[in-house]
């Protein structure tokens, strides 16, 4: 009764805030349970779209972060070559077009997700990535070269935690068994490049037509004047 | 008026800046690209000149009465420079004294031997004893002549069973080793180096190039070639080097100028070789990029592709230096395999090439040979050549500190030279200066070396600094420790109450 009385007392944007939180929190189940995790994160609703947004958008940050604080011993990166949005988007863009290429090929084959679905188990994928080597831009300025074993071996072990978890989340989301994600692992790669193709095309279509348009009005605007 | 007056006085201060920097950049006929180095990134950097042009010796000059014709190789012994002047079969000596090079003889015939004159000599070879070594290449022999060209011995073909009988003995370069052994490098041999003791007799080839192919050639040729094909295509042979040099400690340096700049560019086609007595490479090479001259490749003009490195030299402290065909441009490595400068341009001014074929030192001074100019062009080092030279050797004799001096005399002339960093920040932590020396080995993106000096930094720091850091962990344990007992207490008593209030 009297947690009845507190839960009406909340205004609803504090509701929203613990929600949120929730569905953040929940991150942390998902890496160490991630059959279960998956599952109940599209299923039972206990993941959200902004929590899944703010991982994605942590992953590009610590991506940037790496490259500009991680200590010269560990990374050759030319600074001064360097665009931080050049480098966020050569990561947002292939993940959202993979996304997008997964979805609607397993949309054809059966595969239980949404869009949304993909989008949200995708993100939360990411957070060992995040979680690990957002601390280990600042280990790299406390071991010297000669200590970079460690430091190599935690770099791999998150990404393989990360390929990992994006395997079992779209097992669970698509409600397949591991033969057949694998193999629609391939057939997104391939949808991807379509996608990327189409893309290419339609730009380069539009531009042509863009310009045909300018033209047409550079050549009224000379036969006017 | 007033106004005018300012004017006035600011066109003559813009009028003069602009004289004195077109005086500056005309003052020496220099391009400012004419010297440059590499970056960590593999950028180009200009630098100050290392070498500049300090006399050009032609033919009408040296008073030769019929001129230079193709000449292929220089040798250098103490004062004298001789000159293998092949398209007249002769070899001119020339000799430095003073300042003034000056022709000593032409020779052009030797005593005592069967055939007195040479046939396309092309490389010339000179002794502790000034005896000399010729390649006398279309006579198919290389003659030994003491000083006064009397002959005293020849090596000619072997008649080894090793030997292909078929073909015949074209030596093209030779070196020769302390107790008198002689290397040649034949034209048609690609099992390596021809290898002569002093009594003449063969004894084997040394350092043979390894075949190199790839692995989709292979299997073309193999499984989808007939034999008609086969016999087509070429066969799958060592190239042969294209120039060799004997250092002091009697190691061989050759260098190579057939390979694909795929094989180049990864380090597999190593056209710059240190031949140990077994004939294996054990060149050094602890720099980024390896040894292989022109890092870039784009064209300029009529020239393209990689640098063909057609001559080398090794100076007394272990610099060697190689000469590009392609562009004219000459390469200065220490031991460490680190570039040192580039430097040289084609074209047909002094300090440019046409066709440069050799290259040799007297001392510090470089000498190269243009084989269709048919000159010799002598460079001096400038103060900034000396002085990396002065601290390269002094860091090779242990002098730490005065070579880290010297190398701060040469960030004044170039605050882009990377050996300078890593030398300063050397000698920074041989004086426990650790934190300053990180700074230096940073600039140079030396990650070794950095290492160690930061292990150091890092011991000390944290030795300085355990105090409060145990205190923070310490804190850290207690603090929550606190908290929960403080709550658990409060439930306690908020329990007990309410059991009171119940009651």
């Amino acid at each position: 009764m009297n947690e009845a009385k507190l839960q009406s007392n909340v205004s609803p944007r504090k509701e929203k805030w613990n929600r949120f939180w929730e569905s953040v929190k929940y991150a942390f189940h998902v890496m160490f349970h991630p059959f279960d995790g998956f599952w109940d994160l599209i299923h039972e609703k206990r993941g959200s779209l902004a929590a899944a947004t703010t991982f994605l958008v942590l992953f590009l940050l610590t991506r940037v972060l790496k490259l500009m604080y991680t200590n010269f011993q560990f990374i050759s990166a030319p600074l001064q070559y360097i665009n931080v949005f050049e480098q966020a988007a050569s990561l947002l863009f292939p993940f959202l077009i993979l996304c997008l290429a997964n979805w609607s090929m397993t949309t054809l084959f059966d595969g239980k997700g949404r869009f949304s679905d993909i989008y949200m188990a995708m993100c939360y994928a990411l957070v060992p990535y995040v979680l690990i080597q957002l601390p280990l831009v600042f280990v790299s300025n406390i071991i010297a070269f000669d200590e970079a074993a460690f430091y190599t071996v935690l770099m791999s072990f998150s990404i393989i935690w990360c390929l990992m978890l994006a395997f079992v989340g779209l097992m669970q989301v698509h409600d397949y068994g591991p033969g057949k994600t694998l193999i629609f692992l391939v057939v997104t790669v391939v949808g991807a490049l379509i996608i990327i193709f189409l893309l290419l095309v339609f730009l380069s279509l539009l531009s042509d037509a863009f310009s045909y348009f300018v033209s047409l009005y550079r050549e009224i605007a000379f036969r006017l004047y | 008026m007033k106004m005018m007056h300012r004017l006035m006085a600011l066109l003559t201060i813009i009028i003069m800046m602009a004289g004195f920097s077109s005086a500056y950049a005309a003052d020496d006929g220099y391009a400012s690209s004419y010297t440059y180095n590499y970056d960590y990134w593999g950028d180009i950097r200009e630098s100050p000149d290392a070498y500049r042009v300090e006399n050009v010796l032609y033919s009408s000059g040296l008073g030769l009465e019929t001129a230079m014709k193709k000449p292929q190789s220089l040798y250098v012994r103490n004062n004298d420079i001789y000159v293998c002047d092949t398209g007249n079969n002769r070899i001119i000596q020339i000799r430095l004294t003073g300042s003034e090079y000056k022709l000593v003889r032409i020779i052009d015939t030797i005593q005592g031997a069967d055939i007195a004159t040479f046939n396309t000599p092309s490389d010339v070879f000179v002794d502790a004893e000034e005896n000399i070594y010729i390649a006398d290449t279309n006579n198919g022999r290389v003659v030994m002549v003491d000083k006064d060209l009397n002959f005293i011995k020849e090596f000619v073909k072997p008649t080894d069973s090793t030997y292909d009988q078929s073909l015949s003995f074209l030596p093209n370069k030779i070196v020769v080793d302390v107790s008198g052994r002689v290397f040649v490098l034949a034209t048609n041999v690609n099992k390596g180096l021809v290898k002569f003791e002093a009594d003449t007799t063969f004894t084997g080839y040394v350092g043979a190039n390894k075949v190199s192919y790839n692995l989709a050639e292979y299997i073309w040729k193999m499984w989808f070639s007939t034999k008609e094909q086969r016999a087509q295509q070429e066969s799958f042979v060592p190239t042969e080097y294209c120039n060799i040099y004997m250092d002091e400690d009697s190691f061989i340096y050759a260098t190579n100028i057939v390979f694909s700049e795929y094989d180049l560019l990864y380090d597999v086609a190593q056209p710059i070789r240190r031949l140990n007595g077994i004939g294996n490479d054990i060149l050094i090479k602890n720099d980024r990029y390896p040894p292989i001259g022109e890092l870039y490749w784009q064209s300029e003009d009529d020239v393209h592709g990689p640098s063909k490195l057609v001559d080398i030299t090794v100076l007394e402290n272990d610099i060697y230096v190689a000469v590009d065909r392609t562009r004219g441009r000459i390469f200065g490595y220490d031991s460490q395999g680190i570039m040192l400068w580039a430097f040289g341009t084609s074209g047909n001014s002094e300090g440019a090439f046409n066709s440069a074929i050799s290259i040799e030192h007297m001392g510090k001074d470089l000498i190269v040979l243009d084989q269709n100019e048919a000159n010799i062009t002598i460079f001096k080092p400038t103060e900034y050549g000396n002085l990396i030279y002065a601290a390269s050797e002094d860091y090779l004799k242990g002098d730490y500190d005065g070579s880290a001096e010297k190398w701060e005399e040469v960030l004044k002339h170039n605050a882009n030279y990377n050996l300078a960093f890593i030398g300063i920040g050397r000698s920074l932590m041989r004086q426990e200066k650790y934190k300053e020396a990180m700074d230096y080995f940073e600039m140079a993106h030396d990650r070794d070396n950095y290492g160690r000096a930061f292990r150091q930094y890092r011991k000390i720091w944290v030795e300085e600094n355990i105090g409060w850091m145990i205190a923070v962990i310490a804190a850290l344990l207690i603090i929550p420790l606190i908290i929960r007992m403080v709550k658990k207490t409060r439930m306690e008593v908020e329990v007990y109450e309410r059991g009171q209030i119940a009651k």
